[in-house]
């Protein structure tokens, strides 16, 4: 890329990287926590768009890798005394792992079949996770509240001379994480990884035939993907000091989904609008009516009018504002 | 002039495919479209048909042509596309009542007699799945299916391709057959440059989306100059 | 024997439910290339409207069967011309989307209109058993049965023999070669939907009289259906029917017969066979292996 080309992409991160650290004075504790899940749920957005808006592949159950991160971070810190911040590596590369290892006999399957696959394990998870109770505290789930090796759980935290309460922790903690997330996913995606990534959406049998190895991209895809969302439902649980079998529904992997297709597919601009889409939409419904039932019927609306006005998401608002403001 | 194209333009996103295509089809005659690949040929009878969008005028028995691939049928026009578009997992038989969709009878026995005249093994394989047919049945069912419309015009897209030179050759002996015998217009794109002359009245030929060279077939088959420069022979 | 008899038909019974439900996603994904996941609520709605039009409007039960059928069709064919038709040209997963938001969309109309409660839907049928050769049968079973397997053989004959059936069949398989020949493709597709929209209603009201009528009435089966599809082939209509039964038969002999797959245990089992079917034979047992085409 020419110098002018990369410098708009690092001058705009790094002003979202400021306003990211001290956008917590300026908010209330409890907004600190909505968009600390905003954050959780970018990370876990970037590892899917990798998987469907790179490689093309449908995964309905980026629900269950969170599962899997969270439910690692949770026995880690309860059963173990590990300190939270250290599980958060150990649920990303035992996750990646997992997804890695589903990459392979998903390599038969293609896009119906791997979405409805993938929908049947997310669906199947939490009666799974009921099953090996022993392991996993089966129906009652784990609490995390309280334990000293979740930090800033009862006492607040001193980071860099300041002092944090849980919230402010959690949100500077996911922001991190997910900027650091961003910027390892933009460098994959940039060189030969991402074009290969690419090569194998816009057509398989042309991607191999130009020497890109099939089975190696799509299980390397799906192991990123997964490690993302492994990473995302680590967080998960620290933020809600608790996991029990519905914390990680099927609505949750539908809601990603959603999130991806709404942020807009192969773009990692998008999927900030998206995150932030998916953590709001179900409050803003609230919002508008109460009644049992409403919010449902809004946030479908909404949904379904998002796909009329914007079809490539809101990457694609962005893509039209910068040809726009070119001429 | 059943058929009239005047400075007919068709894009495919960025790429101008058709740049003012002008031609005629009297009825009652055959006239072919000739031209080496990516010329446009295809896309013309595509403009005809609304299959593609297009700008320009095109007039059909006197009056102006429009809308898609369904309203273009039922004024009478049947396309039979490159690659013969027959639905190969419906038998033979359900290909051929859907030729005659737009038609409004319900007993259509009589017309598939009358099509079998033409194409005699179509009663033995009646029952069998489309897609079990040769590239040469299958060509000649899709003439059958556009004859069971009884339409005004007849558009071929290379009914040669893919096909053997014999097979070819009683193809467009059954075209020419239709046309001396029963009247039907028709029009003809093919690559196959010689055999489309021998059939047609009058061929047009197309260069990067214009109209090179156009005239009685008899002309441009004695032109050697033509010949070699766009024909290919 | 008697005992294995009777859970057969139980089976049977249960799976043509699911039978109808599959084959309803199967007509939509033949004709349009998608799976409709509101396909559940659209039923739910539907039989929600035939409940209300029983309980409170004094309707007597078959009367209120066929207008829902009818209100049904003309549903699914407004979803398709309104919300599904304009986004035909995008990718697969903006349609996608659009069903999920149908299916929050009319799950939140259903409980807004109808509240979360629980109700009781009388059947249909008496509720009394009979006796064939030694087995008692529930009249219920039969007449679900009799149902399901009435309106596929309706539903074949039209597709096998008329015109429109014809059409339809050509606008899925080809819809261009099918524009040529006239057919209007576009309302074919519609059809299909308004088709699909009277089969998942079908299934919801049989199913309802047994598991009780709440807003989320259809989400399991909407699972089941998924199963009975993959297992048929995803583009097969008999395939849906063969897998609804099947998986009917299945789940249930499972259920009675192995001791760790208790009741409870039904839904992963079906979950299962979805996973399995994937792994082994992703098209189905009717499917045909796709031919990737460069």
């Amino acid at each position: 890329m020419s110098r002018a080309r990369w410098l708009a992409p690092v001058v705009a991160f790094v002003a979202l990287a400021f306003l990211v650290a001290v956008l917590p004075s300026f908010i209330s504790t409890f907004r600190a926590q909505q968009l600390a899940y905003v954050a959780i749920y970018l990370i876990a957005l970037i590892g899917l768009n990798v998987l469907t808006g790179y490689t093309g592949q449908i995964s309905l159950g980026h629900g269950a890798f969170m599962a899997i991160g969270g439910y690692t971070t949770a026995i880690l810190i309860a059963d173990h005394g590990v300190k939270d911040i250290w599980t958060i590596p150990i649920a990303g590369i035992l996750t990646g792992v997992v997804g890695f290892l589903f990459g392979i006999p998903a390599l038969r399957l293609s896009g119906l079949y791997l979405a409805l696959a993938t929908f049947a394990i997310a669906v199947s998870m939490p009666a799974v996770i009921k099953r090996f109770e022993g392991f996993t505290g089966g129906g009652s789930g784990i609490n995390l509240f309280g334990l000293p090796d979740l930090t800033a759980s009862l006492t607040p935290v001193t980071v860099l001379g300041r002092e944090l309460t849980f919230n402010d922790w959690l949100y500077y903690l996911c922001w991190t994480i997910a900027l650091v997330g961003y910027v390892v996913a933009w460098l994959l995606l940039r060189g030969r990884t991402g074009r290969a990534f690419r090569a194998v959406r816009d057509s398989e049998t042309a991607a191999q035939s130009s020497g890109v190895s099939l089975p190696k991209y799509k299980t390397l895809a799906f192991g990123v993907s997964a490690a993302y969302a492994g990473v995302a439902g680590s967080l998960f649980a620290i933020a809600t000091t608790f996991v029990n079998p519905d914390t990680f529904p099927i609505a949750l992997s539908i809601l990603l989904l959603v999130g991806v297709v709404v942020g807009g597919l192969g773009s990692l601009v998008g999927l900030i609008a998206g995150a932030v889409f998916i953590q709001f939409l179900p409050i803003w419904s609230q919002e508008v009516s109460k009644s049992p039932g409403a919010p449902a019927i809004v946030s479908g609306v909404v949904l379904i009018a998002l796909m009329f006005v914007l079809p490539m998401g809101f990457a694609g608002l962005l893509a039209r504002v910068r040809t726009l403001t070119k001429r | 002039m059943l058929l009239r194209l005047d400075g007919v333009e068709a894009r495919y996103g960025p790429v101008q495919a058709l740049r003012g295509i002008s031609l005629e089809v009297p009825e009652g005659s055959v006239v072919a479209v000739l031209g080496a690949n990516g010329a446009g040929k295809t896309t013309t009878l595509r403009a005809v048909s609304g299959t593609v969008r297009r700008s320009g005028s095109i007039e059909f028995a006197g009056k102006p042509l429009h809308g898609g691939p369904e309203a273009v049928a039922r004024a009478g026009i049947a396309h039979v596309p490159e690659g013969r578009g027959t639905f190969t997992e419906l038998t033979v038989v359900e290909n051929l009542r859907l030729g005659a969709y737009t038609r409004r009878e319900r007993n259509l026995d009589s017309d598939i007699d009358r099509v079998s005249k033409w194409f005699p093994w179509i009663p033995d394989r009646a029952q069998q799945p489309a897609g079990t047919l040769s590239g040469g049945e299958q060509q000649m069912l899709a003439v059958a299916r556009a004859l069971m419309a009884r339409p005004r015009l007849l558009m071929l897209d290379e009914p040669s391709l893919g096909l053997a030179p014999m097979i070819v050759r009683e193809i467009f002996r059954i075209v020419r057959e239709l046309n001396e015998r029963e009247g039907l217009t028709v029009l003809v794109v093919e690559q196959d440059a010689r055999i489309a002359l021998q059939t047609a009245s009058t061929a047009y030929v197309l260069e990067v989306g214009r109209v090179a060279v156009s005239g009685p077939s008899d002309e441009l088959k004695e032109n050697e100059s033509v010949r070699r420069s766009y024909l290919g022979y | 024997m008697a005992d294995f008899m009777q859970q057969v038909v139980v089976g049977l019974s249960s799976g043509s439910i699911y039978a109808s439900l599959a084959l309803a996603l199967v007509l939509i994904h033949r004709a349009t290339g998608v799976i409709n996941f509101a396909q559940g609520e659209m039923a739910t709605l539907s039989t929600y409207i035939a409940w209300t039009l029983t309980t409170n409007h004094g309707w007597s039960y078959w009367p209120a069967f066929a207008f829902t059928l009818i209100a049904s069709f003309v549903g699914g064919v407004a979803i398709h011309q309104g919300v599904i038709r304009p986004n035909e040209k995008g990718s697969v997963l903006r349609v996608v989307i659009v069903t999920i938001g149908l299916l929050l969309a009319i799950n939140g109309l259903v409980t807004l209109i109808w509240s979360g409660e629980v109700r009781a839907v009388p059947s249909p049928f008496p509720t009394r058993t009979i006796e064939i050769g030694g087995v008692a049968i529930s009249i219920q079973d039969i007449g679900t049965i009799g149902v399901v397997l009435a309106t596929v053989v309706v539903l074949w004959l039209m597709f096998q023999y008329t015109k429109v059936g014809l059409a339809m069949r050509a606008a899925a398989v080809n819809p261009a070669e099918a524009r040529l020949v006239g057919v209007r493709v576009t309302w074919m597709l519609s059809l299909g939907w308004g088709l699909a929209a009277v089969l998942g209603a079908i299934s919801g009201m049989l199913a309802a009289p047994s598991v009780f009528l709440d807003p989320n009435l259809m989400a399991a089966l909407l699972i089941y259906a998924f199963a009975a599809a993959v297992l048929g082939g995803i583009d097969s209509p008999i395939g849906a029917v063969v897998g609804g039964l099947v998986l009917g038969v299945g789940l249930n002999l499972l259920g009675t017969y192995v001791d760790f797959v208790g009741a409870d245990l039904r839904l992963p089992g079906a979950l299962l066979v979805i996973l399995v079917v994937l792994l082994v034979k992703p098209s189905g047992i009717f499917g045909k292996t796709e031919v990737k085409r460069v």
